[in-house]
């Protein structure tokens, strides 16, 4: 598939530069493994990419590898405003949200959020707007104060997300967040979620291995196939936001989870067990 | 969006009785004499031993050159004073500032180590070879080459007391969570900023749990050491008195130096515990408090 296509798939105007886009990507891993194999994709500003695949599809890789946290062995990373032309979340104003909270359990809450500030330079008095500002948005402003250990499940991934969003980022980088979380929970940070991508303005790239939260979540869904690595499919997702409950249980989004589920189980066909 | 009110936090039960059922009102007893106990007894053990000592002394009139009786041993410590925190003093002082050294020198190759996978991995080994050298074999060595006293003192006690901490703050440094590392990374950090953002904090509890051990090792390393320098003059510790002690027959001032010895040891364990406890309590597992 060309990126023209997915752009006019997505109802992005093809014209439109893409935010960043993956050109050829392969990564050969130093013990032998094809995790990825020329892939391409372009992100357009706005969008809500959902990376889809069985495990061993190299989605986390490629995220990783967009992130600047690996290198592809052939292949590049493009951004739209590459002012230095090297990779890192500082240049791209990259946020990244991590499969577990990945939180400092010796600091509090406010300090783990103030981190990616912290070194960047301002100081903890000085960062207390945007801090509060991003724990706002998460919903745990009363929780400033409290330590990782007290909170639950769930209001650690919310942590993740306000340091992410600290340094408001264009971009953010989402692999598998609410893999290890109720369903419940899972619900509510997914409309948490959405309605800080709708508020916020951001471009997303989330990393998932389920259906229905990749449908629920977002207007472009990428499938992508194992052994080697790669990507099989585009669709967008035309329902219009906000999506909410009823969304969920609507005819349109077992349609979209139809199609996606179909689409899945090709790639998972075309993904040769070793 | 509002944020979940679940806070997991073991709260402080107003406990009702009424409300409680059988098992849990069971498990809050035995909670509470276990509390009462963890004191009680160990005191109860050292009074029992205390009266069995005595009464043995007693009962088979042993003299006191051989065996003296807990109320000699106590009255030596009193009478005694004088020599006895003399000699204290020079111990707790070689003892305190070897740890200082040991801490500084530890955790100071620790960071270097972390830096450089190189450097560690070429002098690693040899501070394993430090360690596992007896310090009693090395201790005439450094008498001959230093000729001070307290100095010889103190390198003894450093060596063995520098280990625990050198490989536990690196085992800490090493062991930070590699999503963490990502984070960093992400942002752009620098080498000194990880180190002092994210791998010190993170070694802590590792650098921490290699002080109580090296609290107790410093001062082993000063009593052997002396044992070894063993001449007397100024500046001797409570090695010192007790080989003296023991060249004079005088038992209760050896039993009393012991007793000071035992207590200084008790003490710096309590304090570096005390210290671990103060530093990891609102955040590390081991100094947390679980409901179940």
């Amino acid at each position: 598939m060309t990126a023209s296509a997915a752009g006019a798939a997505t109802g992005v105007a093809a014209s439109a530069a893409p935010i960043v886009s993956l050109k050829n990507i392969s990564k050969t891993f130093s013990n032998g493994t094809v995790a990825l194999h020329d892939m391409s994709l372009d992100v357009y500003e706005g969008q809500f990419v959902s990376l889809l695949g069985p495990s061993g599809c190299g989605k986390s890789t490629a995220l990783r590898i967009v992130a600047g946290l690996g290198s592809p062995t052939a292949g590049k990373v493009a951004w739209a405003n590459d002012r230095l032309g090297v990779g890192s979340a500082q240049q791209h104003e990259i946020g990244f949200v991590f499969q577990e909270p990945t939180l400092m359990p010796w600091a509090t809450v406010y300090k783990n959020v103030w981190t990616p500030l912290r070194i960047k330079g301002v100081s903890l008095k000085a960062a207390r707007d945007e801090v509060m500002g991003a724990l706002e948005l998460v919903g745990l402003a009363d929780f400033a104060d409290a330590y990782p250990r007290e909170l639950s499940g769930g209001m650690k991934m919310r942590v993740s997300i306000a340091r992410a969003l600290v340094t408001r980022p264009k971009v953010l980088l989402m692999d598998e967040p609410f893999a290890a979380l109720d369903e419940i929970t899972r619900f509510k940070l997914n409309d948490d979620v959405l309605y800080l991508w709708e508020n916020l303005g951001w471009t997303v790239l989330f990393v998932t291995h389920s259906v229905f939260e990749s449908v629920y979540l977002s207007n472009r869904l990428v499938v992508m196939a194992a052994r080697p690595g790669r990507v099989v499919d585009d669709i967008a997702i035309d329902a219009p936001y906000p999506r909410d409950e009823t969304f969920r249980t609507s005819d349109v989004y077992n349609q979209f989870c139809r199609t996606a589920s179909d689409a899945l189980h090709a790639a998972m066909d075309a993904s040769a067990e070793p | 969006m509002t944020a979940e009110i679940d806070r997991e936090t073991p709260k402080p039960a107003t406990m009702v009785e009424g409300i409680l059922d059988e098992r849990e009102m069971r498990k809050a007893r035995r909670e509470k004499v276990d509390r009462i106990a963890k004191f009680v007894l160990p005191v109860l053990v050292m009074a029992l031993t205390v009266l069995a000592w005595y009464l043995v002394v007693k009962i088979n009139n042993i003299q006191h050159y051989i065996l003296p009786g807990p109320g000699l041993v106590f009255e030596t410590l009193v009478k005694d004073y004088k020599v006895l925190f003399d000699a204290l003093q020079i111990t707790l002082l070689i003892t305190f500032a070897a740890l200082g050294i040991a801490v500084v020198g530890g955790v100071g190759l620790a960071v270097l180590f972390a830096q450089s996978k190189w450097v560690e991995m070429s002098f690693f080994p040899y501070a394993i070879i430090m360690q596992v050298t007896p310090v009693i074999v090395v201790a005439p060595l450094i008498f001959i080459y230093v000729s001070s006293k307290i100095v010889g003192l103190l390198i003894c006690a450093w060596i063995v007391a520098f280990f625990p901490i050198l490989s536990n703050t690196t085992l800490g440094l090493n062991s930070v969570d590699h999503n963490l590392r990502n984070l960093f990374e992400l942002y752009g950090a620098s080498r000194w900023q990880t180190l002092l953002y994210l791998r010190l904090p993170a070694s802590l509890p590792y650098f921490l749990g290699g002080l109580r051990i090296a609290g107790g090792l410093a001062l082993i390393g000063a009593i052997v050491a002396e044992f070894v320098a063993g001449t007397g003059g100024v500046g001797s510790g409570l090695a010192f008195t007790i080989l003296e002690a023991s060249y004079r027959l005088n038992i209760p001032l050896m039993f009393a130096a012991i007793l000071l010895i035992s207590a200084t040891g008790i003490a710096i364990f309590a304090a570096t515990t005390l210290v671990s406890h103060l530093l990891l309590r609102k955040w590390h597992e081991s100094a947390l408090k679980r409901e179940n």
